[in-house]
């Protein structure tokens, strides 16, 4: 009979330390606390362009996180991209002219999505589109037009 | 020539027919589930002798490995001035892969070939027949509760080996080669999705306990009963394991991305 | 007529191959209830196969296998497995499971199959380790008994559910003297006090021929000779003799066929 107690014991510890594994996994290694658990809204930004920027890129307000890319589609008259971004829900009072760039972490880092807050009474909500945008830069085009203005004045 | 043809005939058709034999015995097995769920003390037992028994080398491999990882990692980051997302390096690399394949592979060598040799020594002395005659269903009675055991087993194991080898990855990146202790954990924060990257690591090592387990449980069931019988089927458990792990890890990642 | 009424298996015309090499080749067999009858042969004759079809655990290619008025190859797991509940077997090695006790031998088909409360499990655990004389051997572990032990423990579990019929495989096979003693004895009494078919494939001749009501003889797939000890014993069949007086040569040639030896030699 203890023979069997024993047993169950053990077990016991192993499938719970089995579980706090998965929780340490869950939240201490994964962004689970963070994001993804909550609640939130869902809005979208067209850009002309678009480059670099993918699915699970950071979107955030002053440097901070408050959701991520969910979406990055052309649309098919505009041939625009116009991008999904999933938004926490504790973030809910975004003014509606607020304008969203896409930048670089860095000289080469990650591109994210910042957003600059206007000053509109109207918030975003869930489906709104931000109008005013400013797309990614690209490293090469810049290059190219600055050698062009360069030649052109010289 | 029609030899020839035969022979292929005669390979294909052995092949397909053992494939089909253990297709049926594992649905066999796998219908025994529920009944077994009224009787948690045969899974108990063997949670133990397969998944406790396992802990431990897998807590000190999970360990090392995070270990290596970091140092590993720091090199090769520290040249680009990126010894920051040493932290993304390991977690990443252990939740995605090396958490599930190597535990599998660890199981495979630890509680596989045990299996293995347990049921095939059952076969070999008779005791699989003598729980026929006592009408008691050995697919039942031995194999379901041990497969099913492994399959609880393993995603468990495989997020201890995980959890440790993160910790492991730490002790080295940040208490011995001095990476911030922040940007360890947050740069891993920001970087491991939890969908993506652990939950997917989850169903692999489901996916693992299921075939590992079944590989090795079948291999003692359908041994031949001699002693070389059973020694011969528990290398083939450990080969065939790891053969499939590796494969299997290759399609579940192209799919997964 | 009453005869057949009494027998517990009637096999008929039973043909049985694995591969290619032919096992049973049409055998007919009573077992009367009751009765110890015991089925002999030279090794390699199928004698353990017999028991395995009789136990529904392999499938004949012909004939049919009676057991009271179930055919066993014709029926669905569940009815074979309740016919089982109905038999003991007592296998060569024992088969007695290596990871529980012997009292957790002997307590596993009452719990597999009964509902009965532990007390009550443990009371006729008890009564069969005493039947057997191994009560006090209850808390060991069978790698800890030696192998006429194991066959009584494993006799105490083939008892356990009181069967109709119990079939021995090979039972006093690498015994010593004393514990084939102690088996002969043990036979006999559960036969008669439990009112228990017996079912004995052996190849020791005297213990057989001195606790057996009936004998069945088969050889190369086919029943030579049945009756009982005395019958076998005076039997003039060159085949039986040779059998029960145990001669090298005989019409079982002590020679694997093989090309003539002289042309053999030469051909080297």
């Amino acid at each position: 009979m203890s023979n069997s107690r024993t047993l169950e014991i053990l077990v016991g510890l192993f499938v719970s330390l089995g579980a706090l594994a998965l929780l340490i996994l869950a939240f201490n290694v994964s962004n689970m606390q963070s994001f993804g658990s909550g609640s939130h809204y869902t809005i979208n930004a067209s850009f002309s362009n678009a480059s670099g920027l993918k699915t699970r890129s950071a979107v955030t307000i002053a440097g901070v996180t408050i959701g991520r890319v969910v979406d990055i589609v052309v649309d098919p008259e505009s041939f625009e991209a116009v991008v999904t971004m999933s938004i926490d829900k504790r973030f809910d009072e975004i003014p509606v002219d607020s304008d969203a760039g896409i930048y670089t972490a860095g000289l080469l880092g990650e591109k994210y999505i910042g957003i600059s807050p206007g000053g509109a009474p109207d918030l975003l909500e869930e489906g709104s589109e931000i109008r005013l945008t400013q797309s990614s830069i690209v490293l090469e085009k810049l290059i190219s037009q600055f050698l062009f203005s360069q030649s052109k004045e010289g | 020539m029609f030899n020839w043809f035969a022979q292929i005939g005669h390979i294909s058709i052995s092949f397909f027919s053992r494939l089909g034999k253990e297709v049926i015995l594992f649905f066999q097995t796998t219908a025994c589930f529920a009944d077994l769920l009224s009787r948690p003390g045969l899974i108990i037992q063997q949670i133990f002798s397969v998944g406790v028994r396992s802990m431990l080398i897998i807590i000190v491999s999970g360990f090392f490995v995070g270990m290596v990882l970091g140092l590993q990692g720091y090199n090769t980051l520290v040249d680009f001035g990126a010894e920051e997302s040493l932290g993304v390096v390991v977690a990443l690399s252990l939740v995605r892969e090396l958490g599930p394949v190597v535990t599998a592979l660890l199981y495979a060598g630890r509680a596989g070939s045990a299996l293995t040799a347990e049921i095939g020594l059952m076969k070999a002395t008779e005791q699989l027949s003598g729980l026929e005659m006592m009408a008691v269903n050995p697919v039942e009675r031995i194999l379901a509760p041990r497969l099913l055991a492994g399959i609880i087993s393993m995603p468990l194991l495989a997020a201890m080996f995980s959890a440790v080898g993160v910790f492991g990855g730490y002790l080295i990146g940040v208490e011995m080669l001095g990476v911030d202790s922040g940007s360890y954990w947050s740069q891993m924060q920001a970087k491991v999705d939890y969908h993506q990257d652990v939950l997917n690591g989850v169903i692999k090592s489901v996916v693992f306990g299921i075939v590992v387990t079944w590989i090795a449980v079948y291999e003692g069931y359908s041994c031949t009963p001699t002693s070389e019988g059973v020694s011969s089927a528990t290398t083939r458990t450990v080969v065939n394991s790891a053969l499939i792990v590796l494969g299997l890890d290759f399609l579940l990642t192209a799919l997964m991305l | 007529m009453s005869e057949t009424e009494n027998n517990i298996i009637r096999i008929r015309d039973l043909h049985f191959s694995r591969g290619h090499t032919k096992i049973f080749d049409g055998i007919d067999v009573d077992i009367p209830q009751g009765k110890i009858t015991a089925i002999m042969g030279p090794s390699g004759t199928g004698k353990t196969t017999l028991l395995k079809l009789i136990g529904g655990q392999l499938k004949p290619q012909q004939g049919s296998i009676y057991f009271h008025n179930d055919n066993i190859p014709a029926l669905n797991t569940k009815k074979l497995y309740a016919a089982r509940k109905k038999m003991g077997m007592l296998f060569q090695t024992g088969a007695l499971l290596t990871d529980m006790s012997v009292f957790d031998n002997i307590a596993f088909p009452l719990r597999e199959h009964t509902d009965l409360p532990q007390v009550m499990i443990r009371d006729l655990v008890l009564m069969k380790l005493h039947a057997v004389g191994l009560r006090g051997a209850r808390d060991l572990m069978p790698s800890q008994l030696s192998g006429g032990m194991a066959r009584r423990a494993a006799l105490a579990r083939a008892i356990a559910l009181d069967p109709e019929m119990i079939l021995y495989d090979e039972p006093f096979t690498g015994q010593d003297p004393i514990s084939m003693g102690v088996l002969v004895q043990l036979i006999r009494s559960i036969n008669s006090a439990l009112d228990i078919t017996s079912i004995i494939v052996s190849h020791d001749i005297q213990e057989t021929l001195e606790i057996a009501d009936k004998i069945y003889i088969i050889s190369q797939g086919k029943v030579i000779g049945h009756g009982t000890p005395d019958e076998i014993n005076q039997s003039d069949s060159p085949w039986i003799s040779q059998f029960v007086q145990g001669k090298a040569d005989g019409p079982v040639p002590f020679h694997y066929p093989a090309p003539s030896y002289k042309d053999d030699m030469l051909a080297g």
